[in-house]
């Protein structure tokens, strides 16, 4: 459904051999609702892409795809060159046991619209509930690293706080130090800003403009046409279920090919 | 201005009333008397109270007592999150046995299911075999020797207790966000892991209130024991009663132990709530001492109020 072919690599960095997603007509449905209808999508190493659309166009089920909180029914999902879900071996699929899918969304960060930080553990215990539990790693320096993320997301004095002392904004940016605490190779963001105060969204963003400055691969669904537009190496259009259009931001945000692409975004600029 | 305050004549005529009341049950625990056989005696008999409620027969009933309610607890407590965990289970046969267990164990008298542990399995396997299902046995044990009635006492209470602890713990395990699983398969926990890290100690917080409840009601539902020939703390006093006729002061004596336990066992649930309740609220709730404290300090830094404005005060000249 692509009409716009995917045209550049992000700019300044060399396109690497395997891409970090590759989406070949990805199928997902509840029941009868298709809410994915072959998605084809690809995310270079450093990549940011943004993907934009109307609610229920099924840009979050894709995002969740990617780290298997859902099963696609159809198609093929590559992450760094692996099938999310299972094993190839011969002409056979092996679907992957709970333990190596694990394994596989401990190297992918994800942020939640609604945070979903741990209430009962202390801010410094959300961020090291991950190198800890997971990568069974020593809790001095986990700690030590905890303390570094949340300085780097400009809340050092937050250690001890427990989440809901905190504000939505602060609460996002510790969701996000959390995610980064196992060295994730992508991070995916499912519309972080939707549920904070207007004058809480900044901060946000600027934490995941700084990290898309140090080169991390980001798919972030995103309302943020501005984000997209300024930090986004590709903005992808969805709607119902489908890759409407997709390509350099500027050019998908300002002179939009398609009618519902253009519709869509008078309705939120 | 002069402020009158609202007047609240019914607190004062309620508040009497009460006193009255009060002062009425002190007299009749305390002071009163009354003639028994030609002797005037106390009317509660504290004395004799005294005497047994640290005699050792008692004090050897309680600790069946505790035992009995520690055991039950325990094993219920950990019947119910394997129940509760098996319910949940998108296995069809895990969460159908389960319901299955609940529905058996909540729908008998636990006063016939003790029995039945006591009477009915001596009487339905003479011999309680270990080994291999349908294959040679390892150990071999006679029932009778095997089931004391401490023994089924504490099975069936555990058993029973179970039942109930699993319908608690999956309230609590239902009471955790979605987004609380999600986030943490997004870390790479397992479900396991989760659970046991992020789940149940949020579901916690749900799970406490009613386990106090539970572990109250235990204390005393131990007491039917005594119908299995268990010489629990009830069943002592009865005991020494039935010898020397002193029924009401040896019921005084177990209920006085009863609601010694049962409140050190109010003060630990406060505890052990306020330690759940971390995170889930802004600031924890005062511990009654705190309260206390602050209740004196909140006295001595009352501001004063302006002279003006105390008509009673006269100002100074």
């Amino acid at each position: 459904m692509s009409d716009a072919p995917f045209t550049h690599p992000p700019t300044g960095r060399p396109p690497d051999a395997i891409p970090m997603v590759e989406a070949r007509s990805v199928h997902k449905a509840y029941g009868r609702l298709e809410v994915l209808q072959g998605i084809d999508m690809t995310v270079q190493r450093g990549e940011v892409l943004c993907l934009i659309g109307p609610s229920g166009s099924g840009k979050s089920t894709f995002l969740r795809c990617i780290n298997h909180l859902e099963k696609i029914d159809g198609g093929e999902l590559e992450v760094d060159g692996e099938l999310v879900g299972y094993r190839q071996s011969g002409n056979r699929l092996y679907e992957l046991k709970d333990r190596e899918v694990c394994g596989k969304r401990a190297e992918i960060g994800m942020v939640f619209q609604r945070f979903n930080l741990f209430p009962h553990l202390s801010v410094r215990d959300n961020i090291t509930s991950g190198p800890m539990w997971v990568k069974k790693a020593p809790s001095g320096p986990s700690r030590d690293r905890a303390r570094q993320l949340l300085d780097r997301v400009g809340l050092a004095d937050k250690v001890d706080a427990y989440p809901n002392q905190l504000s939505g904004g602060q609460q996002q940016r510790v969701a996000i130090a959390r995610a980064l605490a196992m060295d994730p190779k992508l991070m995916l963001f499912d519309e972080p800003t939707s549920a904070l105060d207007p004058e809480l969204v900044g901060d946000v963003l600027d934490v995941m403009r700084s990290l898309a400055d140090e080169g991390m691969t980001m798919i972030v669904v995103t309302h943020e046409i501005g984000f997209a537009r300024e930090v986004g190496d590709t903005v992808v259009f969805m709607d119902g279920g489908v890759v409407v259009e997709q390509g350099d931001p500027v050019q998908v945000l300002t002179d939009p090919q398609h009618e519902r692409t253009r519709s869509f975004l008078a309705k939120v600029l | 201005m002069t402020i009158v305050p609202v007047r609240h004549p019914w607190r004062w005529a309620t508040s009497v009333m009460v006193l009255v009341l009060v002062a009425m049950l002190v007299n009749t625990l305390l002071f009163s008397h009354v003639v028994r056989g030609g002797t005037r005696e106390g009317r509660f008999q504290w004395a004799v109270v005294g005497h047994y409620l640290f005699a050792a027969p008692v004090l050897r009933g309680v600790v069946v007592t505790l035992e009995l309610t520690v055991i039950a607890m325990v094993a219920g407590v950990l019947i119910g999150v394997v129940l509760a965990v098996m319910r949940l289970s998108p296995n069809r046969l895990l969460s159908g046995s389960a319901w299955l267990y609940i529905w058996f164990f909540r729908g008998t008298p636990v006063l016939v299911q003790l029995t039945f542990w006591y009477v009915g399995i001596s009487y339905l396997y003479t011999h309680l075999t270990l080994g291999v299902p349908f294959g040679a046995a390892l150990v071999t044990l006679n029932s009778t020797t095997l089931v004391t009635s401490f023994v089924a006492g504490a099975l069936g209470l555990s058993l029973n207790e179970g039942a109930y602890m699993s319908e608690i713990v999956r309230a609590g395990i239902i009471s955790v966000d979605d987004g609380q699983t999600e986030a943490a398969a997004s870390l790479g926990m397992t479900k396991g892991l989760t659970m046991r890290r992020i789940v149940l100690p949020q579901a916690m917080r749900i799970i406490i209130p009613p386990t106090g409840n539970e572990t109250i009601s235990m204390l005393k539902t131990t007491s039917l024991v005594s119908v299995i020939s268990g010489v629990d703390l009830f069943q002592a006093t009865q005991n020494i009663s039935s010898a020397n006729y002193e029924v009401v002061p040896l019921l005084v004596v177990a209920s006085i132990w009863y609601l010694f336990f049962t409140s050190v066992l109010t003060v630990g649930q406060f505890y052990v709530e306020r330690y759940y309740a971390r995170g889930a609220s802004r600031a924890l709730p005062p511990t009654p001492f705190q309260r206390f404290r602050q209740s004196l300090g909140h006295v001595r830094m009352r501001p004063a109020p302006a002279l003006s404005e105390v008509p009673w005060v006269a100002p100074h000249e």
